[in-house]
């Protein structure tokens, strides 16, 4: 027997299933980087990740202070 | 050739050159005179309440900052015909994309509801509650995009851009002492010292003039605008002129808040145009329409720079030259961001303080990364061809970088940690 919350379940899943198919394939259309990876380009990529992890660590001291 | 002929025929061709220039220009000028937003206005005025005209020369040094950085966005858009967001998808890969775009959407959106801080603080002056405010903004925001032209919405974004000079006639408003301003502003100084109170405003001014959506903006709207390489000096003389307006705005406000309200406690613009509403009340309109144009500058640009980015992001039809039915994602989530923006500012006790803070938390996380891309991006000779940086570009662009990554840095550590700049 088809229900409201039986056709609402379904409903939610299709559009959750649409949206992850999307984010995949757009993974995969980038997948590979277009830029050549010269050493400069990947020193940059690493200190922009290193930069990154430096921020997260001091927003989590923030918060850990904050408690 | 007479004197009258020259004459004639040198007006004649300097008319067809402001006449092509108005018709090229746009993306420039509006996210130069957007870059005045309302954090932006409050950023100059507290600093000019604070420290007169004593920081003036710094604000000259970040025009051609302003110019170099978004100058980059004009080629790249022109010669790539893509967004900067789906630019760094493609050169760099899901990651750096999935980050930058999570980032900008995140950073825009709250940004936004600064712009409607910014608005409904300025129109509460004159007793308009906020709610007939949002509602005000968003219609007219809305009605501003469902045109279907990208032409007639840039236009119409050039005259609220052009209201962003109404702190020029405020200024002569309050008669400032011009050798006063000339001496003290442009000579290079630090007022008071330099101390940690000085440093963070200088890293407030900074911050509140290269923010990352510029980036994304201007390149997305010479993208959207249909501009071509052969346009590319139009832009950059676009990008420039509006380089030198973004500045003089800023200078105007400076000098109206170091004339009369030097020395006092000011927090917000809105504050200050409070103020002045009862001891000069032209001035005080002055200042609350500016505030508030300010803001409606920025929010209109924020919302389409996002709205640009996940079309880009998402393949989705993403055009102001599209009707809504062509491009129904692009144009939901501009109004998704704008409604949802506005209803944020509504909520009673919302906690806009702790927003405002965090927007300048979350610009630092993505400001050094897009500045990053973007000069990497630029010296792509395989995409960008005789467009890409030079080596002067290249070493002016790297220095403007690393001093931003620097300065937004500690702007961003003495937000989350004021204690450590007392």
């Amino acid at each position: 027997m088809i229900t409201i919350e039986g056709m609402f379940r379904t409903r939610i899943g299709s559009v959750i299933r649409g949206w992850t198919d999307k984010i995949t394939e757009i993974n995969r259309k980038y997948a590979t980087p277009r830029i050549r990876m010269s050493r400069g380009v990947k020193v940059v990529l690493l200190f922009l990740r290193l930069y990154l992890i430096f921020l997260v660590l001091l927003l989590g001291y923030k918060f850990w202070t904050m408690l | 050739m007479d004197f009258g002929s020259t004459f004639f025929y040198k007006y004649r061709r300097f008319i067809k050159v402001v006449k092509i220039y108005l018709l090229l220009a746009g993306p420039g000028l509006i996210v130069m005179l957007a870059d005045n937003d309302a954090g932006g206005i409050t950023t100059y005025t507290v600093t000019g309440a604070k420290f007169g005209y004593g920081l003036i020369w710094f604000l000259l040094l970040i025009f051609p900052v302003a110019y170099i950085v978004q100058e980059m966005t004009v080629r790249l858009g022109a010669v790539t015909k893509r967004g900067h967001a789906e630019a760094i998808f493609d050169a760099f890969g899901p990651f750096w994309g999935w980050f930058s775009f999570l980032d900008l959407a995140l950073l825009n959106w709250l940004t936004l509801i600064t712009e409607f801080i910014g608005m409904t603080a300025a129109l509460s002056i004159f007793h308009i509650h906020p709610l007939i405010t949002v509602i005000i903004v968003s219609v007219i925001m809305m009605l501003m995009v469902l045109q279907g032209r990208y032409w007639t919405w840039e236009k119409i974004a050039i005259l609220f851009a052009a209201l962003n000079l109404i702190y020029i006639p405020a200024a002569f408003l309050v008669h400032p002492s011009v050798s006063e301003v000339l001496s003290v502003g442009l000579v290079p100084h630090f007022p008071g010292g330099f101390n940690g109170t000085l440093f963070f405003f200088l890293m407030a001014n900074v911050g509140t003039t290269i923010t990352p959506w510029m980036i994304f903006f201007q390149q997305s709207a010479v993208v959207d605008k249909g501009m071509k390489e052969k346009d590319i000096p139009w832009g950059q003389v676009d990008t420039l002129i509006g380089s030198a307006f973004t500045v003089i705005v800023a200078i105007f406000v400076i000098v109206v808040a170091g004339t009369v309200l030097y020395g006092s406690e000011i927090e917000s613009a809105a504050q200050a145009a409070s103020i002045l509403m009862t001891t000069n009340p032209y001035l005080g309109t002055f200042i609350a329409i500016g505030l508030f144009d300010a803001g409606f500058l920025g929010a209109i640009c924020i919302s389409l720079a996002s709205s640009w980015a996940f079309g880009e992001v998402f393949g989705w039809a993403h055009s102001l030259n599209l009707k809504i039915r062509e491009a129904p994602w692009f144009y939901a989530c501009y109004f998704f961001a704008l409604v949802t923006a506005g209803i944020v500012v509504l909520i009673p006790n919302a906690p806009l303080v702790l927003i405002t803070l965090f927007v300048q938390v979350i610009a630092v996380t993505l400001l050094p990364a897009a500045l990053v891309f973007l000069i990497l991006l630029l010296n792509n000779e395989e995409v960008m061809g005789k467009y890409r940086n030079t080596t002067a570009q290249n070493v002016a662009g790297a220095v403007i970088v690393i001093a931003i990554i620097v300065l937004s840095t500690l702007y961003g550590i003495s937000t989350l940690f004021p204690e450590w700049i007392a």
